[in-house]
């Protein structure tokens, strides 16, 4: 079984790899540090946000309601900084605190209202996303105070042509969280327990693991990811824009499952999970750069995740 | 004198009306080997969810671990008290390697957060050698067979040094230098000071291993006995509460024709070179441990898993069922060993699992289904099979086992089969109906209905068949008649010497 | 005396006997037309707003029917949307290239042609979902939200985000026009749900499907062909989409790739609310219409006060919640 799984993903970093050269070979604007840098901050929010996909999938549980819940955290976050002070570890502490908080909630619903976690998250994901718009009129925020627009580069140089290269702070965390998310899902108990739940959850009832317990922390970790990549964002773009991440959830989830997890839960991994916000990355971006038009974009990404999505399920039928 | 380690007054346990525990007063002495035995649907498996803390008793009971008083038994306080339970279902997590899920009750036990995989193999590599088998603690668990997982559940109870080990029925699929294997390690947990309860039908493992047995019948306890103080002969009256004076069947049926005839039928991994005949009205007997092939071969002949090689032949003439649809439509009807996920649907009204398999047959001139027709059709069967229940249209899990048994037999009875292969149909259902299964299965049998009866239970096969076939690792290695074994001779045949290895 | 008057769908004793769950959505019904009654006389439940949610109900209430039949079988249908919307456009664009002002002779032929266009790649759709669920075996979620996203993508290719609109006389009749008194899109929508109705509880088909839904293993060892129900389920539900979206551009006067967004959440929540177990295996039409009606009224209501539409997807969102609750209220107390 880990034999196969091996397999599956060495196949994904092999197709990763061909569409890497066939990009590069396509076009000489691919294959430069600045766009690969670019493409990593552009994505940089997408990876957060797949991690707790991953964990909350593993758990066998799923989440729509994510998208919503980084809109609440960014606004709030966004007002309190521009009308209280703050600095940047406020923001993430905030931003994070309404993830977990919100996250929460969808955990006590699913546990005790007990239908199915796709329901309750579309209803919590209509409700914390139209209630936001309602309250805020949907307007875009963008007064940031100066300290928080500066560029966050961690890491900076100019090369030797004069151009200027940095690493921005969104993309450490993105670092950050998938080495968190990776020690947790394999180092710690709770991350263990969690798979354990995910792959037979009457059998982790009678060995005495508190369901609930592990419900609340799965949802409200992707809750807190959502929240302070939320803040990552914003960072990015400079302004909080309410409509900009809602309708992001298919490819999130897209490239979780891509990357090995399964619906069903007990399955994934950090790794796979990477790659597969590296394939949607990649493809995206290649698009745009060899001068696709945009409109075949949404359809390509649905072929995409309706071929892989086909071949995996076909797979673990044949050897079921 | 020994102290008690688990004392129980009183426990009673009612679900909708039906009594699973009578009033039972149950204890086991510290460090000994004592057995619960019952038959299916005596309470046996109630009584351990009540001790493991899954399920809670009706009020007034006690319970004592340790001569302490338990007022709320959970499961995670029953763990901590040292209490393990082997579930028959396993309880494994599939996508998990061997060594993690030995290892898992140090998960739930707390005091760490910490995995450490090297401290993982090991322990796993150590309870391993204990058991004296052959697993790699870095497979995962889902590609094992049942009787590997068996294992890994066993040595997953013996890894956290427990107090008291419940096993449930644990030697269904292990062959017989497992079981010595496992009854060994039962003595070595014994001679450390652990409790074992045993739980289980067979009263050959239950008249070698135990020490003391407490004998459950109907939700009541029938008797508590020193090993000493009983046979199997007693045990079996004790825990049926009849004589079995029961007659094998004595027809000769090889000069009737032959309803179905099976060459050289081969599935690669599944099984190998059978060869055998259903004649009209015979009852066959397929007998074996798990992993024989013997449900296999039976999905085979029920067009669910087309085979490689050989023929099947329906009343002579060959078949190739590409679907269980076909093999239905030829007259062949598949009762499944596991009635609540293959066998029956059980939120869905009795109406519909009764009519499911014939719902063309019911259809009017305006292609729907005629509710008069459906009804009298169901009201036929429910009082021929005589199911009790207040109407069809209540969910099948209302009913009781073994009406819920018989409802599975109405939707093949329905289709009027030529062939009914039933597989392990007694499991779960009290003695009564039991017996009136093999009431009703003589008589399909005298209106010419060929039956293959797959079974693990030595007496059901002994006393319903005509003829009976051994399998082993997928092949048919003796047949016999009735007459010529005793119930000793073919379960021991049965569990075999130690070749299966 | 068995009980088996579940023949006429308005034999009212026996449903309350029944199905608390319909009894309940009757009263509810009746409580909010009578509380608009008394606080809005004559404002809401007037006779142009009656007429005018006549012509807006259908199109939701098909929507709904293409998602339950679903949800009865265990999985869900999440494209439905964006099944409608590529269905409306394949029609538009047959209808605006091919009818121009300088030809001769009845429009009709060509409307004709663009519905059953429009149908047949609902269908196509439907049955492309059913082989990936039923065939290939990707959940009901995932597999629906691939095609979402790949049919809106071809959707945005082929219209370029651009509206498609101006449709002949004839046609916008369907949408706008009234039978007998009746709005046609309400006599579409009745003789729709009369039919799903029959099919699912009295065809084997119907039930198949519910049982699917309950327990897909034990229908499966029982010889139904699961796998063609399967197809067939969702194949219907594109189909029905395929219906909605022919009322939906009639009464818009065009089609675009990114309608109706909203409405998958509400299709859903009249579903359940109308008696659909969410875990599959039981639903009636009859709760799906009351539910229905129950939810224009209020949505009548809320834009009678002006609420924001934002303020009244989260108050669906809610609602499907409270809903879930109360069932659950209602089971535990059985």
């Amino acid at each position: 079984m880990s034999k196969m799984f091996k397999k599956f993903e060495f196949f994904l970093f092999l197709v990763i790899v061909t569409l890497i050269v066939f990009f590069a070979f396509s076009t000489e604007n691919f294959f430069t540090l600045e766009n690969l840098l670019d493409l990593l901050i552009s994505y940089s929010f997408l990876g957060i946000m797949a991690a707790g996909m991953l964990v909350v999938l593993i758990s066998g549980g799923i989440d729509l309601s994510f998208t919503a819940i980084a809109t609440v955290a960014q606004y709030i976050m966004a007002i309190i900084i521009i009308n209280y002070s703050g600095n940047l570890f406020s923001a993430f502490l905030v931003a994070g605190i309404i993830g977990i908080v919100l996250g929460g909630t969808n955990a006590l619903l699913i546990y005790y209202l007990k239908a199915p976690a796709m329901i309750i998250t579309i209803a919590t994901l209509n409700l914390f996303y139209g209630f936001t718009i309602f309250i805020t009129r949907g307007r875009w925020i963008y007064n940031f105070p100066d300290w928080f627009n500066q560029s966050h580069n961690v890491f900076s140089f100019t090369a030797a042509d004069g151009t200027y290269y940095g690493i921005s702070l969104p993309v450490i965390l993105l670092v950050l969280v998938f080495i968190l998310t990776y020690i947790i899902l394999k180092y710690t108990i709770l991350g263990r327990k969690i798979f354990a739940m995910g792959g037979n959850i009457e059998a982790a009832r009678r060995a005495g693991f508190n369901i609930l317990g592990l419900t609340i922390f799965v949802y409200s970790y992707i809750g807190f990811l959502s929240g302070i990549g939320s803040v990552g964002q914003v960072l990015i773009l400079h302004s909080v824009q309410p409509n900009a991440i809602v309708g992001r959830e298919l490819e999130v989830i897209a490239a979780t499952v891509l990357g090995g997890a399964s619906l069903a839960g007990g399955a994934g991994s950090v790794l796979g999970t990477a790659m597969g916000v590296a394939l949607l990355a990649i493809v995206w971006n290649g698009l745009i750069i060899m001068g696709v038009s945009s409109y075949w974009h949404k359809l390509i990404i649905g072929l995409i995740i309706i071929c892989s999505v086909g071949i995996n399920a076909y797979n673990r039928k044949r050897n079921a | 004198m020994n102290e008690e380690i688990l004392t129980m007054h009183n426990i009673s346990k009612n679900y909708s009306g039906v009594h699973a525990l009578k009033s039972v007063d149950f204890s086991i002495k510290k460090g000994e080997v004592h057995c619960l035995v019952g038959e299916n649907g005596s309470g046996k498996s109630t009584l351990i969810k009540i001790i493991s803390g899954v399920v809670q008793p009706e009020k007034g009971a006690e319970i004592f671990i340790n001569q302490k008083k338990e007022n709320h038994l959970t499961p995670i306080k029953s763990i901590q008290k040292g209490i393990q339970v082997i579930y028959q279902d396993l309880s494994v997590f599939p996508n998990l390697t061997i060594g993690e899920n030995i290892f898992i009750n140090y998960y739930a036990k707390g005091g760490i957060q910490w995995v450490d995989w090297k401290n993982i193999k090991n322990v796993a590599r150590e309870t391993i050698k204990k058991v004296k088998v052959n697993l790699d603690s870095n497979e995962t668990v889902g590609s094992l067979s049942i009787a590997d997982r068996q294992l890994v559940a066993i040595c997953r109870a013996i890894a956290t040094k427990a107090q008291l080990i419940i096993m449930d029925e644990p030697t269904s699929s292990l062959a017989r230098h497992e079981i010595d294997a496992l009854f060994s390690v039962i003595q070595q947990l014994r001679s450390a000071g652990i409790t074992v309860l045993f739980v289980s039908h067979k009263l050959d493992e239950v008249m070698e291993i135990s020490e003391r047995v407490t004998v459950l019948r109907d939700g009541s306890k029938v008797g508590l006995f020193k090993r000493t103080e009983i046979d199997d002969k007693k045990l079996s009256y004790l825990m049926t509460g009849k004589e079995f004076a029961q007659e094998k069947l004595s027809e000769k049926i090889e000069n009737r024709k032959a309803l179905l005839e099976v060459k050289n039928l081969s599935k690669k991994n599944e099984y190998k070179d059978i060869n055998f005949k259903l004649y009209q009205g015979e009852i066959l007997g397929i007998v074996g441990m798990i992993g024989s092939g013997r449900t296999e071969l039976a999905f085979s002949l029920f067009g669910m898993n087309p085979p490689n090689h050989g023929q099947i032949l329906l009343e002579g003439e060959q078949v190739h069922f590409k679907s269980n649809e076909s093999a239905i439509e030829a007259g062949i009807g598949y009762v499944p060993e596991d009635r609540i996920d293959q066998g029956l649907i059980m939120e869905q009204t009795i109406k519909n699992n009764v009519t499911i398999t014939i719902f063309e047959k019911l259809l009017n001139h305006l292609k729907m289904i005629d509710q008069k027709k459906q009804q009298s059709t169901v009201q036929h069967w429910i009082n021929t099979l005589s199911i009790r229940t207040s109407s069809i249209e209540n969910p099948v899990k209302t009913l009781s086992g073994g009406n819920q048994q018989k409802i599975v037999l109405s939707k093949w009875l329905a289709t009027n089969p030529k062939i009914l292969i039933l597989d392990s149909p007694t499991v779960g259902v009290d003695i009564a109906a039991k017996n009136s299964l093999y009431q009703i299965m003589r008589e399909l049998s005298q209106r010419n209905i060929g039956i293959i009866l797959i079974s693990d239970e030595v007496p059901e096969i002994l006393y319903n068949c005509h003829y009976i076939l051994l399998m082993r690792k997928g092949r048919i290695v003796e047949t016999f008649q009735p007459e010529e074994v005793t119930e000793k001779e073919l379960n021991d045949k049965i569990i075999g010497d130690g070749q299966n290895e | 005396m068995l009980n088996n008057n579940d023949n006429n769908l308005f034999n009212i004793r026996s449903i309350y006997q029944k199905d608390p769950t319909l009894s309940i959505l009757v009263i509810a019904l009746l409580l909010i037309i009578l509380s608009l009654f008394i606080f809005f006389p004559g404002r809401v439940l007037t006779v142009n707003n009656f007429e005018s949610m006549a012509f807006q109900l259908p199109e939701l209430g098909i929507l709904s029917l293409a998602i339950m039949i679903t949800m009865l079988s265990g999985g869900i249908n999440l494209s439905i949307i964006a099944t409608a919307n590529m269905a409306g456009i394949v029609s538009a664009f047959i209808m605006t290239r091919m009818i121009t002002e300088s030809m001769t002779g009845s429009p009709i032929p060509i409307i004709l042609l663009a519905i059953l266009a429009g149908w047949l790649v609902s269908l196509l759709i439907g049955i492309f979902n059913g082989v990936l669920i039923a065939y290939i075996g990707v959940s009901p979620i995932l597999a629906t939200l691939g095609t979402m996203t790949l049919v809106g993508g071809i959707s945005i290719l082929v219209t370029k985000g651009y509206v498609v609109s101006g449709f002949p006389e004839e046609y916008q009749y369907l949408g706008n026009g009234v039978f007998l008194g009746i709005p046609i899109p309400f006599l579409i929508f009745l003789g729709l749900a009369i039919f799903v109705s029959i099919l699912l509880r009295r065809t084997p088909f119907g039930i198949a499907n519910y049982l699917i839904g309950s327990n897909e293993t034990a229908t499966r060892f029982s010889g139904i062909n699961v796998n063609r129900t399967l197809v067939i389920t969702y194949a219907l539900s594109g189909l029905l989409c395929g219906i909605a979206s022919t009322i939906m551009i009639s009464r818009f006067n065009s089609a675009k790739a990114g309608y109706a967004s909203s409405y998958l959440l509400i299709t859903i929540l009249i579903s359940v609310l109308g008696g659909v177990n969410p875990y599959g295996g039981f639903g009636r039409i009859g709760g799906l219409v009351l539910a229905l009606f129950i939810l224009q009224l209020v949505s009548s209501t809320f834009n009678f006060l002006g609420l924001s539409s934002h303020l009244t997807i989260a108050i669906w969102g809610l609602l499907l919640l409270i809903t879930i609750g109360l069932r659950n209220i209602k089971s535990t107390s059985i």
